[in-house]
């Protein structure tokens, strides 16, 4: 073989002359003693592995942790959480701070406004976004790349928290549901999710239901939209989970308006230093220490929750939602 | 063009009124119906704008509401950053009054205050980005190495977790585990009996944001690398190991060239905006008073001075301002030198 290479590496270049022979030299012993490499190869590979294997345990148990020690901490006496004794198990479990939570009216109402905003919100902004990217995924649509444009010029430029203040006040939204939902309700990554998926939506079941008499409308909600229930899971659980979440407009423009406060809120008044006392006020001493001691952590897991509960039996569309997105990208 | 419509203006037809010269230069009747070069008739119209607009009217319609939404709550806000640029009280119009000047902007650059945040923002964006942008990568890079995909899915399912939840949750948990008697406060008095609750130590405000953003943003972050992972072709793989190549050299030559679109796309989208720290997490870590000094930024002090009595929206909306242009020049710039110097870029 090396003998066979040489008159054709001795006419090119001295730099590739190397390459083909020192390739040749690699393979030769490679091939002739094959078993020696193979198990050399396998007990590096499994030394790899089992350090790869301990390093994602590792990712896991950090990703835990924070969860495991509020659970553990939401389930303790007060006594020992106040002596640091909570890591990951209880101690000295007890249940009066969720008894105490699940029978304030003024939680309940707060997590209703919470689920309140959730169910319309996601209605708005999927109805809005889904109409929007329909419409503007149509190659015939007369300034389609104008519509577009103005969509994704807001990704990079926004108005800013003072003026979109006043622009709330102005439009006397303050202390009504409106400055909450109204103000996101189109996400714009998702909006271009959307139009990469009507893009890519196949044009002859259309033609076919305008044959058939269809106009936009009912091909829109009696073709499309059934057809495509996978995306729509997706943009529902995006938009659901971040109106679930969502608190800053809320606490900023809600300041007068108690009874249509988020959950979030809530959580976020208990973090301010005396919030605690005020839940505990009016209880015999014992159980205002222990309240105070873990009111946070249970609102924390109340607050989750639902989140943690759906999430495990629908990741996969949160995944699919965010490849859909890097297509556009 | 022009004698493209002779054969029948030779023939000496007479056209109608409100004939039109195509850009092709057939001619359109105002039936509707158009002239070829050729003198033969058009038989599908070709309809102008207004027409397509009329007969698909119903698509349109769903323009309406979200250019209404686009307009009012995303380009009257930029429009209202006039205020900026003159003065605002309460009770004027959204544009406020009086003459422009430049004097919020002369004003924020002579507050040390502000200087001082600006620095805070440099740095918390900068190490956010240094460390949240290559962990994802270290991650899913580790992920593809696993074969057993029930233990890999687990992992995943797990670290994509912190991603679902509020950072009213995020900041709520880092209090409880970082109080005095909280778990963080546990293992450092186990090594170091003296040392201080993470929550009244200043210096911990940034630390505590990087690494609640690592246990954020890691596991949700692998996803597109890990997607970018599964379009390598086995076989070149196969063709390293008849060449000898070990796992080392493997992941060199071939699985980072791989993901390295990736890498660079993304790269370039995060790099661009690493002055945008997260507003609303700060926000909520700097209500630890302990914190604010270090953990002050940009926009959570556009906050203060615009929305915390006594506020002033004037200056508040030239700071905003000011950030916003920086980021928009960074997303910009960065693009165009991702453009020149790798060959790719977002637009």
């Amino acid at each position: 073989m090396t003998q066979l290479d040489n008159p054709t590496a001795s006419t090119s270049a001295t730099a590739t002359a190397g390459a083909p022979g020192s390739r040749h030299d690699d393979t030769s012993p490679a091939k002739r003693g094959q078993n020696p490499t193979k198990i050399k190869d396998s007990r590096g590979q499994t030394i790899f592995l089992i350090v790869n294997v301990v390093i994602l345990i590792g990712v896991v148990l950090a990703t835990l942790i924070p969860f495991v020690n509020v659970i553990a901490k939401a389930f303790s006496s007060a006594s020992a959480i106040n002596a640091g004794r909570v890591t990951f198990w209880p101690v000295g479990f007890n249940l009066t701070t969720f008894q105490q939570i699940a029978g304030d009216p003024a939680f309940w109402g707060y997590y209703r406004n919470t689920v309140m905003y959730t169910v319309l919100g996601t209605l708005i902004s999927l109805f809005m976004t889904a109409t929007y990217a329909y419409a503007i995924s149509k190659k015939e649509l007369v300034g389609k790349s104008f519509f577009t444009g103005l969509a994704v010029f807001t990704m990079f430029f926004a108005g800013g928290l003072i003026p979109n203040y006043i622009l709330i006040q102005k439009l006397g939204l303050m202390n009504t549901i409106w400055a909450v939902l109204l103000p996101s309700a189109i996400a714009v990554f998702n909006l271009l999710v959307m139009k990469s998926f009507f893009e890519g939506f196949p044009t002859e079941l259309e033609e076919a239901a305008r044959v058939d008499g269809l106009k936009t409308y009912g091909v829109f909600f009696r073709i499309v939209v059934p057809l495509s229930k996978a995306v729509l899971a997706t943009m529902t659980l995006f938009y659901a989970v971040a109106y679930w979440n969502s608190w800053f407009p809320a606490s900023l423009y809600l300041t007068k308006a108690d009874n249509l406060r988020p959950v979030t809120i809530y959580l976020r008044n208990l973090m301010q230093s005396n919030f605690g006392n005020e839940a505990a006020a009016g209880q015999s001493p014992d159980m205002m220490v222990q309240i105070n001691a873990n009111i946070k952590s249970v609102a924390i897991i109340l607050t989750m929750l639902p989140i943690l509960c759906v999430y495990p039996f629908v990741q996969r569309y949160f995944v699919s939602g965010v490849m859909l997105g890097a297509v556009k990208s | 063009m022009a004698q493209v419509a002779t054969p029948a203006l030779a023939a000496g037809v007479t056209l109608p009124k409100g004939t039109k010269t195509l850009k092709d230069g057939s001619l359109r009747l105002p039936s509707g119906y158009w002239l070829r070069d050729d003198g033969t008739i058009g038989h599908a119209r070709l309809k102008t704008r207004r027409e397509r607009i009329v007969e698909d009217w119903q698509l349109y319609t769903f323009l309406i509401l979200p250019v209404a939404f686009f307009l009012i709550f995303k380009y009257v806000p930029m429009l209202g950053n006039i205020i900026a640029f003159r003065e605002y009280r309460l009770g004027d119009g959204y544009f406020g009054h009086g003459a422009l000047s430049l004097k919020w902007f002369e004003r924020f650059i002579q507050q040390d205050m502000f200087w001082t945040v600006f620095t805070n923002n440099l740095i918390i964006g900068l190490v956010s980005f240094a460390v949240c942008f290559p962990l994802p990568i270290v991650l899913a890079l580790l992920l593809n190495e696993i074969k057993w995909s029930k233990f890999k899915r687990f992992v995943q399912t797990v670290s994509y977790m912190p991603h679902f939840l509020s950072v009213v949750v995020v900041v709520a948990i880092i209090w409880e585990m970082g109080t005095s008697t909280g778990i963080i406060n546990t293992v450092i008095r186990f090594f170091n009996p003296d040392a201080v609750a993470v929550m009244s130590d200043p210096n911990a405000a940034r630390p505590v944001y990087w690494i609640s953003e690592i246990w954020q943003t890691t596991g949700w972050g692998t996803i597109l690398y890990l997607a970018a992972l599964t379009t390598i072709d086995d076989q070149l793989y196969e063709a390293s190991r008849i060449d000898g190549a070990g796992r080392w050299r493997q992941t060199w030559h071939i699985t980072l060239p791989g993901i390295r679109h990736t890498i660079v796309v993304l790269f370039t989208l995060n790099i661009g905006t690493f002055l945008a720290v997260g507003f609303e997490k700060l926000l909520l870590i700097i209500q630890n008073g302990t914190y604010l000094a270090q953990a002050n930024v940009i926009s959570t002090y556009v906050y203060q001075v615009g929305l915390a009595s006594p506020s002033s929206y004037a200056l508040g909306a030239a700071i905003g301002l000011f950030e916003a242009v920086i980021g928009l020049t960074l997303v910009l710039s960065v693009n165009a030198l991702s453009r020149r110097l790798v060959g790719s870029s977002l637009w």
